[in-house]
């Protein structure tokens, strides 16, 4: 079996948010990057995981970016990527360019899985799943909590409106992975070292579209300050929340 | 024209796709043109109905096929019926159903995406539409640059509007491929107000100190009509079921009430919450971060103040 887990650079969970050139760009000053989490807890984990049951299984890694997301490639070959593809571009694009991308890298690969986090913790699209699978032609199940193989046959379980499904699907298939695919792990110093040697792939960008640009951010207003209630007194709390807050 | 994907589960409509419906006739009389809905599958219920969310006109796509869900089938078919219709702006939630298709429905129509949306087009000098980035801690305008547009509206992001009116109701005969995804179990969480469209949510943390004291967290529940939540590692020790895990990792909410007992506020959990209209932090450590993100706060030892707060919200809706 050949999977492909695509991984994206994200900023660490507790970077600050701030914004630069008139809130135009993202202000990476002294920022962590990351892998982003859905990326590698649930979908790279799950995958190792396969790889782990059945060893003819064959994992590449693929990440759209520049030369500065090496390191969190590296250490998805660490955790247990076989083989890792960089389409290299430093431009700020948009998910279909993405999306686009890896579609090619899928296309050509002749993969029977592809995995995705449900979306990222920075841009919060939770569309290149389903766009690759589209690309590509390929049946999509998004935000799978559970996902078994047999034979060519995949059992998923993913979150429908107020519960959970299970589906069956016929391999190949895209799937987007949140929480409940896999527990996070840590690389460990043998994963480390061979990391070192395994194949990062560096290939050029194939021409596509974008539809979307982002003209600037802004941070939502800040609070006006908490009010501190008596824990004594907590019937003031519901009047509060009644009379001032309108909530109840 | 319009046109608002109204999804539907086991042939009911939920909140999300009302706002959807809401929203979509408000982007509509903002430019001048009509509203409709699509519906795909078998619904229980009058589609006329759906006209007082402001649509003109519900096209039905009744092919059998299409009361289970597979995400590669309802693309090719809103696809058609975008093209059947003419509609110029899609609108769909962003909820599971929503995020399952968008970005297949975007690649499919070669149409730009906003996912996460939380506001109208401004449509002064294009059309760009402010959505969520960052997991909540920031906004991104996004420029919607192709002809057809795609705008996946976050839940509690529109306020539902009713109006006067039926929608006429049109059968549109569109070839439905046969699905590759077979559903074999579904398994609905009864009994309990969905996390993401719950309106008021009571959370808690650590603080608690253990699964056997959920008791005080349920009571307020019950008593403010709440929908129940826990911070991470509540959710990781096993305390409580995964599905409850707010947070930028978890499910991320806006309801109009946020209650966190026992929770500190890492900026994780933040992340997930900080779209709530209201937070009340109950807490007893004064120097917890999350009463710096709260509309209130009580410092306080949490299984002392929330069977207080239960008997107080009881006592003030007349229990």
């Amino acid at each position: 079996m050949k999977i492909l887990v695509c991984i994206s650079k994200t900023p660490d969970t507790t970077a600050k948010i701030a914004f630069k050139n008139g809130n135009s760009q993202f202000d990476d000053n002294g920022v962590q990057w990351i892998i982003n989490p859905y990326d590698e807890w649930y979908a790279l984990v799950r995958a190792i995981e396969l790889k782990e049951k059945d060893a003819s299984t064959v994992l590449h890694l693929v990440n759209v970016g520049g030369a500065d997301a090496d390191p969190i490639i590296r250490k998805a070959l660490a955790l247990g990527g076989d083989e890792a593809i960089r389409i290299n571009t430093t431009d700020l694009h948009d998910s279909f360019y993405v999306a686009s991308q890896i579609a090619e890298v899928a296309r050509n690969g002749g993969y029977d899985l592809i995995f995705t986090g449900k979306e990222t913790i920075d841009y919060n699209g939770s569309s290149i799943g389903g766009m690759v699978a589209e690309l590509v032609g390929l049946p999509y199940i998004s935000l799978a909590t559970h996902f078994e193989i047999s034979g060519a046959t995949a059992t998923v379980t993913r979150e429908i409106e107020g519960g959970e499904e299970v589906d069956e699907v016929s391999l190949p298939v895209v799937v987007s992975c949140q929480k409940g695919m896999a527990e996070a792990r840590i690389p460990n110093m043998r994963g480390i070292m061979s990391a070192r040697t395994k194949p990062l792939k560096v290939v050029e960008p194939i021409e596509a579209p974008v539809f979307t640009t982002i003209q600037n951010f802004e941070l939502p207003p800040p609070k006006a300050g908490v009010k501190l209630i008596n824990p004594d007194n907590l019937s003031e709390l519901v009047r509060l929340l009644h009379e001032e807050a309108k909530v109840i | 024209m319009v046109l608002i994907f109204a999804d539907q589960t086991d042939g009911q409509f939920k909140k999300t796709t009302f706002e959807a419906l809401s929203y979509g006739a408000k982007v509509a009389e903002q430019l001048g043109v009509h509203a409709e809905a699509l519906v795909l599958g078998t619904v229980n219920e009058n589609l006329n109905s759906l006209g007082k969310y402001g649509v003109t006109k519900v096209h039905h796509v009744r092919n059998e096929v299409l009361n289970s869900f597979d995400a590669q089938v309802y693309t090719q078919v809103i696809s058609e019926a975008v093209k059947a219709t003419g509609a110029k702006v899609v609108v769909v939630a962003h909820n599971n159903t929503g995020r399952a298709i968008a970005g297949r429905l975007s690649a499919r129509l070669k149409a730009a995406m906003v996912p996460a949306a939380v506001s109208l087009p401004d449509t002064t000098g294009g059309f760009i539409v402010k959505k969520v980035v960052f997991s909540g801690k920031a906004f991104a305008n996004v420029s919607l640059n192709t002809d057809i547009k795609i705008i996946s509206l976050n839940m509690n992001a529109f306020k539902i509007a009713a109006v006067e009116g039926t929608a006429e109701v049109s059968v549109l005969d569109i070839p439905v491929e046969a699905a590759k995804v077979k559903v074999v179990a579904t398994n609905k969480v009864t009994g309990e107000i969905p996390l993401t469209e719950a309106t008021r949510v009571v959370s808690a943390g650590r603080g608690l100190k253990g699964p056997e004291n959920w008791g005080l967290v349920e009571n307020l529940a019950k008593a403010l009509n709440a929908a129940l939540a826990c911070s991470r590692p509540v959710a990781d020790s096993g305390w409580r079921p995964h599905h409850e895990h707010v947070g930028q990792t978890g499910i991320a909410i806006a309801p109009n009430l946020y209650v966190a007992a026992g929770i500190s506020g890492a900026i994780q959990h933040l992340a997930g919450v900080n779209r709530s209209k209201v937070i009340v932090v109950i807490n007893k450590d004064p120097e917890a971060p999350f009463f710096k993100a709260a509309d209130y706060g009580v410092v306080g030892d949490v299984f002392e103040v929330l069977p207080k707060l239960t008997d107080e919200v009881q006592k003030f809706k007349g229990v």
